[in-house]
Order: C-alpha cells, then structure tokens, then sequence
C-alpha cells in the first residue's frame, strides 16, 4: 500500500503545485495574493467538464486531452479580462483593497459560473475511465494519476526553462526581485504584469481540468484547492518558485498519508505540520 | 484645556441623541425590520472588534470568522451539552472566555507576521478552525450545525415564546446595552495611552520600538482584544439567529467582516458600525431578490473599491468638510 | 556620563570604527565630523546597541552597555535620531509626543481610559513642543508639516523620552539652507534647558562650528583630530583631509 500513498501524495502535490505555482507568479511579480485564483480553478475545471459531456463522444478519443487545455484557455482568458478590467488600478492602492478586489472578483466569478453552468455537478470520467488501471509492484493504480503526473511535470519543466532561460521569464524575475529597480531598468511593467496574471490564472485553469475527470464540478469547487495552495505559501515562502514545489511535496504527501492513517484529522496534521515549520522558519522555507 | 471641552463637544451630543433613538426602535420597527436591525448591531460589535486590528493597529485578518465561530460555538455548545447553565449571564462570559483562548492560540502565531503573510496565516487557521468543526459532525453538527434554543436571563425563562417576540422584546435592549458598552469600551481603548500606541506602531513599526513600546506584545494584545468583541458579537448572534454551522468559521464569512468594515470606513470609528449595519440590509434585500446575490454583493464592493476608497463614513467627511469650507 | 575605551568594529577588511576613545560628559554638545565611510553612523550605530562591537567598551552612567540591547539602552536614556524621518505619520503631532511621554512613565499599556485623562502628560507634550517652536501645529498631523518642522519633531519625540544622552544622525539633512538655523535653534535651545548631552553627526560646517561644544574629526574609523570648534578648524591635517574632499 505504501507505493500507493506515495503516488497519491505525488498526485495531490502535482495538482497543488500547478495551482500554488499560478498564485505564487502573480504575487510574486504583482504583490497581490488572488484570493479569486480558486475560482479560475473551478472554471478551468467546468469548461472542460462541459466540453468533455457535450462534445466528447462526437470526436477520437485522443482528443479528450487536449480538451482538457481548454480549461487552461478560458481561466486565462477570464484572467486577462479582469487583470485589464479591474486589477490593473490595484498596483498603487494598500493591501487591503487589493484583498477586497479579489474577494469581490471571487464573489463575483461564483456567480458567473453558477449562471452559466447552473447548480448541478459536472460528471467527465471519461479521460479518467479510458486509460484504465495499471498494475504497480502487485498494486492496481489509476493510469489517469500518472498521466496528470507527468503532464505536470512537463509543465513544471517548462515553466522553469521559460524563467530561466527566455528573456520574458527573466524579466519577470527581475520585477519579483525588485520591482523598483526593474522600473528603473525600463521594463514595461504594465504588460509583464497582465502577463504574469495570465498565465498564473491558465495554471489554475489547467489545474481545474486535469483534476474534472476524477471528481464531478460542483459549486464552490475551488475553495479547498485554495485554502492548500494558501498553506503551500505559506510553507514554501511567499513568492517563491522553489518554495511552490516543496510546499507542494510536503502538503501533498501529508494529505495522502494523513488521509490513509488518521483520516479523521488530516487536515489539522497538516496545519500543525505547516505550524512547525512556520515557527522554526517564519518566512517559510524559501521565504525572503 | 481643548481636552476639557471635547467631552461636551457636539459628537457626545449625537452619540446621545442616537442612544435615545435606539430605544425607541422596537416601536417603529416591523418584527422582520426589528430582527434585521439586531444583526446588524451584532455585526456593529464584530465590526468594532475588527477595526481594532485593521483601522488602528494596521493588520488585516481575513480569518475573523473563527472567533465570531468561537463565540458562537460556546453558545451552542452549552445549548447541547450543559443545558443547565444555558443562561445568559453564563453564555456571555463563557463566549468571551473560549473566544479569548482561540485568540491567544491563533494569535500567537498569527503576531509575529504582518502584511500579506498575517492575512494568509489568519485565514488558514480559521479553516483549520472550519475543518474542524465541519469534520467532528458527531460533536459539532458538521454541516447542519447545531440549534440554539431561547436562553434564560436572570432566571427568567422564555418557554413557549417564539423568537420573534423574545427577539422584539427583552433581547433587544440586552442586545442595546451590550452594542453600548462595547462602544463604550471600544471608544476607551483607541482613545487610551495603549490605543495611541497600536496607531503609532501601525503607522511606523521601527520607531515605536525605538521609544520603547514592544511591538509584537501589543500586536498580539491587540488580536486578543479583537477577537474577544468578535466572539461577543458571535454570541449574541446565535440567539438572534436561532442556529449555527461550520460556515462561519469559513474565510468568506471573514471576508464579509472585512467588506462590512470597509465598506463604512475603517479610517474612522464609527464607520465599521455603520458598515454592518448597510451591510446587513445590502445583504439581506441581495439574497431577497435574486439567487445571484454573491454577484451583487461582490459587484457592490468591487466598485466600493473602485469608486468610494474611504467607505461610506470617509465619503462624509470629506462631504462635510467640504461643506464647512464653504461655509466659512 | 558616556565613556568609550578602544572601541573597534571591522566589516571584513573596512575598518569603520578603529580604536576609538570618546568621553561625553554631562550637557556637552559634540559633533563628528568625517567624510562619507569614515565611520561616524557606525559609532552612533555602536552606541545606541544597533550593531556589536568586535572589542571595547562602552559605559553609560558607569554601567557597562557594550552588548545591552537597544530596547535596555532606550530605557536607560540613550535617545536617537535618524538619517530619514521617523514619524507616526496618522495621529497628531501632540500625540507624536505623548505616545513617548506615556512610554517613558511606563503608562503604555493603560487601556481604558482616554489619553486626555492623563493631563500633566498633554501639559508636558504641549510644554516640549512650544521649547521646540512647534506648539502651534499640535493639532495637525506631520502631513501638515514643513520638512524643517518633520525634523524637530523627530528630535522632539527623542527628547521627550527624557533621554540623558541623545544621538542626532543629520538633524538638517533635507532642510532648506534658509531654514537650517531656525531648525538648530529650537533644538538646541530645548536640549541647553535641559542639559542634555548630544552626540550630533553633522556635514554642515557652519552648523557644527555654530552649536557644537566640542568637534570630533573621523577618519577611516580612528579619530584624527578633538577640540572646540574653532581649533579644529584651523587644524592642517583636517584642513587637507576633510575640508579637501567635501570642497
């Protein structure tokens, strides 16, 4: 059983660290923490659920996954409208109008979902159901968890490749580091910002639509994802890449083996866990 | 001396006439206008309590819910548990009590952060808060939550009346002279050496702990304080509302704390009262009348921010300032 | 009352404060003079527990305070200034200094009863801020004031801890040339009636040569040159050294 905690926890850490990933870039670069992110989240999750009943028996069953980018497409598309619309005037106001901001564009999403999408649950097991199971060291595991593994590992790699080794990414490196100086350099902050919130919310958006297939859309899908990716964070450091995919690791696999050993109380093991380290790091681990 | 005089200054005189007015509300109020009007003076003292640590000590909690939960949980609880001391004269001590134990404990941890990673940490733990109530359902009532009966005061026992007329009668001016003391105190503390001292470490940390105010210390004094009004208005909630689940403890409860204070002003004192209170019927008439009121209410505060950065009770100031200006 | 005994503290190989010997006795008001990095923060730095030093000692009111923290050295009277403004930029200029006032008499923590009840502390704010020439502007809040006026407040909240020993880091630096002296008058004249010690780190000549009791040269961390204003002036060394480089 223990081969199959550990790849649940990779799984749960997978799918957190494409979410704490998005909301670390935006707050990094932005300074502003999106508590709507959960909501790109759940569109993410809804559009390719929609796309995956209403379309998916009419096309080859390969192009499944590619529908699933399509919650990637619409929570940046979303992003992009309210970075412009909205966000855009936040940069020089205090920290907690940026909060409200996003709170308000939280609630205001739930809504929008709720209008479009209506009450119901989502089921698209189909992805999930069409690769099967697969058989580990005498362990039955879904194929569908390996599958969103390595998709999030490509995605991880060229998310790090694009911050390392392209001039975009290092210019929003630059601007996380010292916004200030990155002014001074003549960095056109305006559209790397409206960038960084793009592609934060597509991330959130992917997240959404890799996790659809195993659990039904629901309203106030994204809340939970939000609150872990808050305690990635939070453990990993704020505005920290490296500290994404640690926190990531560490809340990941203590849901999973919380949830096999004390399912009653995973989730308080998991604050005391991410309490620990607070208290003996209080910036968290790669915290500034 | 100018501080002689500030006590009969025309403020003073409004806050008295108002005080007056209260009491005559349950008279010209309808029952269902009556009941509304006590939530919103519920979240008055909540929103009183919240302002202490976002207007005057510079730290914004997006977890409040959890110490409104706290004082609403002990109510409920001893509703289920102990109903023999199901009184008021014990609920509200014991609500003050376990209120003050959930703040030190979060405090405490909370304290040593500020800015964005105070907001986060205040939030994860009041979902550890909500996870905890919403898991233990054999205990807590998880998602369906627990009924709050019509308690005894002074011995006094409401059996057989319904809410409405409990609520229209004795409760209200219980409710009245809670709402006022809390004012009261509040007024004392952001007024007192200490209060001037959390002003002075929200607007510069370093140098007030160069002339010797210990910053965390009175941070966390602050939180405490904070919560303790939080958990009183969570309280006298309960009774108000008949019922209590998980969902209070839930970071978008506390964001409606937050949108409340904001919402009347948190530059000023009085502000957060008036916030809860427009809050409370912008809420109410939202869900009333469409199935979408989150749309409303987020919309609302979206173009608050927008449009009215200094809430409801800014926006006078400086309409009354304005005012005086050309006058003069 | 303040005596230092071969105080040293080295960053890696930069010497910032080398041997140096310094006694400040009661109501002196001394200036330090040196060119940018010759170490004069560090010493006021050193002093007011900010940084530790490498060896030496300090002593204040023959207490040893070498390694006392900042928080100590506040209580025991040791007050300072700094380069950029500090201000409690929210509330009133009175309650700028009250706050101090009520820190000093350990009334901090009272929490119920209104600041205004405390009326010999209002009397005593309102007294320090008409001693520095600001009593007028009580009621506003440091938005309202001049740079000039920002300063003297700063130095008045300092004052207002009834420090024994004060540090001014620049007290005219971002003052208007025209406003310089009107700003040194009220401060010194507030610090004279009190008899307070000061420890002033300075550019200005005209300033320094105008209030100060005593001159400190600094050099590259080791003290150069000591004496009354007008003998360090005339003093070649300096004269090459100091005056050479600030032109």
């Amino acid at each position: 059983m223990w081969i199959v905690y550990t790849l649940n926890g990779l799984y749960f850490a997978a799918l957190l660290f494409l979410i704490s990933l998005g909301l670390n870039i935006i707050l990094g670069v932005m300074g502003i923490l999106n508590l709507a992110h959960g909501s790109l989240y759940a569109i993410g999750a809804f559009i390719a659920a929609w796309f995956i009943i209403v379309i998916g028996m009419k096309v080859p069953q390969i192009f499944l996954y590619f529908i699933l980018l399509s919650g990637l497409v619409l929570a940046g598309i979303v992003g992009f409208l309210i970075e412009k619309s909205l966000i855009r005037f936040m940069y020089k106001r205090t920290l907690e109008y940026q909060l409200l901001l996003t709170f308000g564009a939280l609630m205001l999403l739930e809504d929008v979902i709720k209008m479009i999408w209506g009450g119901q649950a989502y089921y698209a097991s189909a992805p999930f159901d069409l690769l099967g199971k697969v058989n580990l060291f005498g362990n039955v595991y879904p194929a569908y968890f390996l599958f969103v593994m390595l998709i999030t590992l490509i995605a991880g790699i060229l998310i790090w490749l694009f911050m390392s080794k392209t001039k975009l990414g290092i210019m929003l490196r630059a601007i996380s580091l010292d916004r200030e100086m990155a002014t001074g350099l003549g960095l056109d902050i305006d559209r790397l910002s409206t960038f960084a919130f793009v592609l934060g919310a597509g991330l959130a958006g992917f997240a959404g639509a890799l996790v659809v297939p195993t659990t039904p859309a629901l309203l106030g899908f994204g809340h939970e994802p939000l609150i872990l990716a808050f305690i990635v964070v939070v453990v990993g450091g704020l505005g920290s890449l490296k500290g994404a995919l640690v926190g990531s690791l560490i809340v990941g696999f203590t849901r999973s083996f919380g949830i096999a050993i004390f399912p009653e109380i995973e989730l308080p093991l998991l604050f005391l866990i991410a309490g620990i380290i607070l208290v003996v790091r209080p910036q968290g681990l790669f915290g500034r | 001396m100018s501080f002689k005089l500030r006590l009969k200054s025309p403020r003073w005189v409004i806050y008295i006439l108002i005080f007056i007015a209260l009491l005559f509300v349950p008279r010209v109020l309808s029952i269902h206008d009556l009941m509304l009007f006590q939530y919103g003076l519920t979240f008055a003292i909540v929103a009183l309590g919240f302002n202490l640590l976002l207007g005057y000590t510079g730290l914004l909690s997006f977890g409040h819910g959890a110490y409104f939960a706290a004082g609403a949980y002990s109510v409920a609880m001893i509703a289920k548990y102990l109903p023999e001391a199901y009184s008021i004269e014990i609920l509200i001590p014991s609500a003050l009590f376990f209120s003050l134990i959930l703040s030190v404990i979060f405090g405490f941890v909370c304290v040593r952060h500020t800015r964005i990673f105070f907001s986060i940490l205040a939030l994860s733990l009041s979902m550890l808060l909500y996870a905890l109530l919403f898991k233990l359902y054999h205990i807590t009532g998880g998602s369906d939550g627990l009924r709050v009966p019509l308690p005894t005061m002074l011995g006094i026992t409401f059996k057989g009346m319904r809410r409405p007329e409990f609520l229209s009668g004795t409760y209200y001016y219980f409710l009245l002279g809670m709402f006022t003391t809390s004012f009261l105190v509040m007024k004392g503390i952001v007024s007192s050496p200490f209060g001037k001292a959390l002003q002075a470490i929200r607007d510069n940390e370093v140098r007030a702990e160069l002339i010797g105010i210990r910053v965390k210390r009175f941070r966390f004094y602050a939180f405490i304080i904070s919560g303790m009004f939080t958990g009183l208005g969570g309280a006298l909630w309960t009774f108000v509302n008949g019922h209590v689940t998980a969902d209070l403890s839930h970071w978008v409860f506390s964001g409606e704390i937050v949108y409340m204070t904001l919402l009347g002003g948190f530059g000023t004192f009085e502000g957060p009262i008036i916030g809860a209170m427009i809050f409370t019927y912008l809420k109410l008439y939202a869900m009333g009348n469409t199935q979408y009121w989150m749309f409303v209410i987020g919309g609302t505060l979206i173009v608050l921010v927008l449009l009215l950065p200094n809430g409801v009770a800014g926006a006078f100031s400086i309409l009354w300032n304005k005012i005086k200006k050309k006058s003069s | 009352m303040l005596t230092i005994e071969k105080l040293k503290k080295h960053f890696g190989f930069v010497k910032a404060v080398d041997n140096v010997d310094l006694e400040i006795k009661q109501g002196e008001i001394v200036s330090i003079i040196g060119t940018n990095g010759a170490g004069k923060t560090t010493l006021v730095n050193l002093i007011s527990g900010y940084l530790r030093p490498d060896s030496g000692r300090i002593i204040f009111f023959d207490r040893d305070i070498t390694y006392a923290s900042p928080y100590t050295r506040i209580k025991m009277g040791i007050g300072r200034s700094f380069q950029l403004i500090q201000l409690f930029g929210g509330i009133t200029v009175l309650d700028n200094v009250r706050i101090a006032l009520f820190s000093k008499y350990g009334m901090i923590r009272r929490g119920l009863f209104p600041a205004d009840r405390y009326s010999f502390v209002t009397e005593e704010a309102i007294q320090i801020l008409n001693d520095f020439n600001i009593g007028d502007k009580r009621e506003l809040t440091p938005k309202g004031l001049s740079e000039g006026d920002l300063k003297i407040l700063d130095i008045a909240i300092a004052f207002a801890l009834k420090s024994k020993l004060l540090l001014l880091d620049e007290p005219t630096s971002g003052v208007a040339t025209s406003d310089k002296f009107k700003v040194m008058d009220s401060i010194v004249s507030a610090i004279k009636k009190e008899g307070i010690s000061t420890l002033i780190i300075e550019h200005d000549m005209d300033i320094v040569s105008g209030y100060s009791d005593r001159v400190i040269v600094m050099n590259e961390g080791r003290i150069m040159a000591e004496g009354r204003p007008e003998e360090v002036m005339e003093n070649k060394e300096v004269k090459a050294t100091v005056f050479g480089i600030m032109g």
